[in-house]
């Protein structure tokens, strides 16, 4: 028996029960849409993260102290003041895949202006903080370094600050703030960023020069955390490694001591987001593959039905001369077809209903070719295999019950 | 001298039932030849099932030879039977065994799908020709449903004949109609008959049995009886004679 004639007696027979044929269908249909929806859905918010992530600086190095033994006692790493001002100019000189360091010192409190007032962070940086974590001043301009030597009472704020205080309408440059009764004076306003993966508002700050945090406002003489910049991305572990040794041997920590301080990069901060929307993508994955599994056993029981039904029917082909391998074939073509089919419909209406959710709900989705392939694939095997068991019993039958069969 | 087409040498079979074997035919010998119209008789359990079984290939014998048309059945394989099926015989059965909803020619297109050689063209050309030999070839598009019981039994003989056997076995092939239309089908048996085509032609009614040419009956796995027909009747000339309803009116 040729392909042709072999897919004409398979067509003929599924146009005869057109609407088990559809419901069977629609199982497949279902599976591989739901499968290729939330592996789009996934993808999507792998990629979102990534992108997130990489706005905020995905060179950046952060070093922050860690909690240190002091006499037997395992101190808080917050309270630790391990990292100066000279390690910063040591990790600027002394590490070649630094691009440029800046220290961070933070305190919050509560920002006034005339009768308003709201509460923030404010942040120290030096001249190399905004370029490091990627931020820009859309109006005004940047401090000077030699504001940062005089400790000049000077401010960048963000956008949500400035709307706080001002509303949207005056012109904050040049107007002065009171942050802790401590007066700034604003010199720019910092561009949007939105919200961080999180969901923080990361406009809800105001910047000034550190050696002005350090001395008016935390009295302080250490640095709470270094932020430098890997010259690329690619160099952002070996940046890592030469900081770590670097600050090792200022710290004078000996070979098998713990560190007093962390460095991270926002590199590794990627990889783990990427490594946990993986696990999300996977379980979502795995949750729709369960349907399309349920799916092919659904093909597997209507084929037992039909094969059970049309016992007759495959004794008379036996007679008139149809081999095992032919009826085998025949009901093999049958529960490929409907597979076949209800993958490439649930295909289409997978990457509808991804754009869809795209959409409506605002989520981004990405619909990988591979995820396609496979999940065409995917039905196809399982036509084959949930096919099987039923054709093969098909091919079995004896001719002469078959025929008799009531 | 005839071609034989069937030849049967000291056939036996036998099977096993739970612990008792059953013989169910014990040295059968037999010879058809070409243009013969064989009706095989006997009353249920003689054994005349299973010697159509054996005849149409579809069982083998436990010991003897079976020779058809030249080949010698007893140690093919499944597949080869299958085939010498396909390419020898034709099968008319009690129930028809029509497919539903398929129109009757595809039903009787059915045994050159299984032909690769068999172009599509060619098989539908053969298959209208096949239903024309029957009388049916203004119904060859309608279903199953949408014919009377006579109308589908001859879809059958046209689907047996498609394919130009060398013997059509019918098995029972009047049994479900009533007096009139098995008339009919034996009259078209006949005419195929008439044409040279071998038919073996399984039946209890004696009625039906002496349109035949020669009657072998069957007891406890053997021929008792083997009756040449001597007067030939006609079903035709019979079908003259019966009375007419208005139900079977055209």
């Amino acid at each position: 028996m040729n392909f042709i004639n072999l897919l004409k007696i398979a067509i003929n027979a599924l146009k005869r029960n057109k609407m088990r044929t559809l419901l069977t269908m629609l199982g497949i249909v279902i599976g591989v849409a739901s499968v290729i929806a939330m592996l789009a859905i996934g993808q999507g918010s792998k990629k979102s993260i990534q992108e997130q992530v990489s706005s905020m600086g995905s060179n950046m190095i952060i070093v922050f102290p860690s909690s240190q033994m002091r006499g037997g006692v395992q101190m808080g790493s917050a309270s630790s003041k391990s990292l100066t001002i000279d390690d910063i100019e040591a990790i600027s000189k002394n590490c070649p895949s630094v691009k440029m360091a800046s220290p961070e010192v933070r305190g919050s409190g509560q920002v006034i202006y005339s009768g308003k007032n709201s509460p923030t962070t404010l942040y120290g940086g030096n001249e190399n903080y905004l370029g490091i974590k990627k931020l820009s001043v859309t109006s005004g301009r940047e401090f000077t370094i030699k504001e940062i030597q005089s400790s000049a009472k000077v401010c960048l704020a963000g956008t949500t600050v400035i709307e706080n205080l001002f509303g949207s309408s005056a012109d904050p440059i040049g107007q002065y703030i009171r942050f802790n009764s401590i007066p700034f004076k604003v010199i720019g306003v910092l561009s949007e960023k939105g919200q961080n993966t999180f969901g923080q508002d990361q406009d809800d700050l105001i910047i000034a020069p550190y050696t002005t945090v350090q001395k008016r406002v935390l009295a302080i003489t250490h640095v709470q955390t270094i932020l430098a910049s890997a010259l690329n991305e690619a160099s952002s572990p070996k940046a890592v490694a030469e900081v770590e040794e670097l600050l090792r041997a200022r710290h004078k920590i000996r070979g098998d001591q713990e560190n007093d301080f962390e460095v991270r990069s926002q590199e590794e901060l990627v990889q783990t987001f990427s490594s946990i929307s993986n696990i999300l993508t996977i379980l979502l994955g795995a949750i729709a593959g369960i349907s399309l599994l349920v799916g092919g056993i659904g093909i597997m029981n209507i084929m037992y039905v039909s094969v059970t039904e049309r016992t007759r029917e495959i004794g008379l082909r036996m007679a008139i001369g149809g081999r095992g391998k032919d009826i085998l074939l025949q009901f093999l073509t049958e529960s490929i077809l409907i597979s076949v089919f209800g993958g490439l419909i649930g295909i289409l209406l997978g990457v509808g209903a991804s754009q869809l959710v795209g959409k409506i709900m605002n989520w981004p989705t990405v619909v990988l070719p591979q995820a396609v392939v496979a999940a065409f694939a995917v039905c196809t095997a399982i036509g084959i295999f949930f096919g099987w068991y039923p054709a093969r019993k098909a091919a079995n039958l004896d001719p002469i019950d078959a025929l008799r069969y009531e | 001298m005839a071609k034989t087409i069937i030849e049967v040498k000291d056939l036996r079979k036998d099977f096993q039932v739970g612990e008792v074997t059953v013989h169910a035919l014990r040295g059968i010998n037999l010879k058809i030849e070409e243009g013969e119209f064989v009706a095989i008789m006997g009353a249920s359990g003689s054994g005349k099932s299973t010697m159509l079984n054996i005849l149409g290939c579809l069982d083998k014998p436990t010991s003897g030879e079976y020779l058809l048309d030249g080949h010698s059945v007893g140690n093919m394989s499944r597949d080869e039977r299958a085939w010498l099926r396909n390419q020898k015989l034709g099968f008319v059965f009690q129930s028809y065994n029509l497919l539903a909803r398929t129109s009757a020619l595809e039903n009787v297109e059915l045994p050159l799908m299984y032909n690769p050689k068999i172009k599509a063209k060619e098989r539908k050309e053969l298959a209208i020709n096949a239903l024309e030999t029957v009388g049916l070839a203004d119904r060859m598009h309608h279903k199953p449903n949408q014919l009377s019981g006579g109308q589908q039994q001859r879809v059958a003989i046209a689907r047996s004949l498609v394919n130009d056997p060398v013997v059509i076995l019918a098995d029972e092939a009047t049994g479900n109609l009533d007096t009139r239309t098995s008339y009919e089908i034996m009259s078209v048996f006949q005419e195929l008959n008439s044409k040279g085509k071998t038919i073996v032609f399984v039946t209890h009614e004696p009625d039906i049995a002496r349109l035949t040419s020669k009657n072998l009956i069957f007891r406890d796995g053997h021929i008792i009886k083997d009756i040449l027909v001597s007067h030939k009747t006609f079903a035709r000339e019979i079908l003259e004679t019966l009375p007419v309803y208005d139900d079977y009116k055209k």
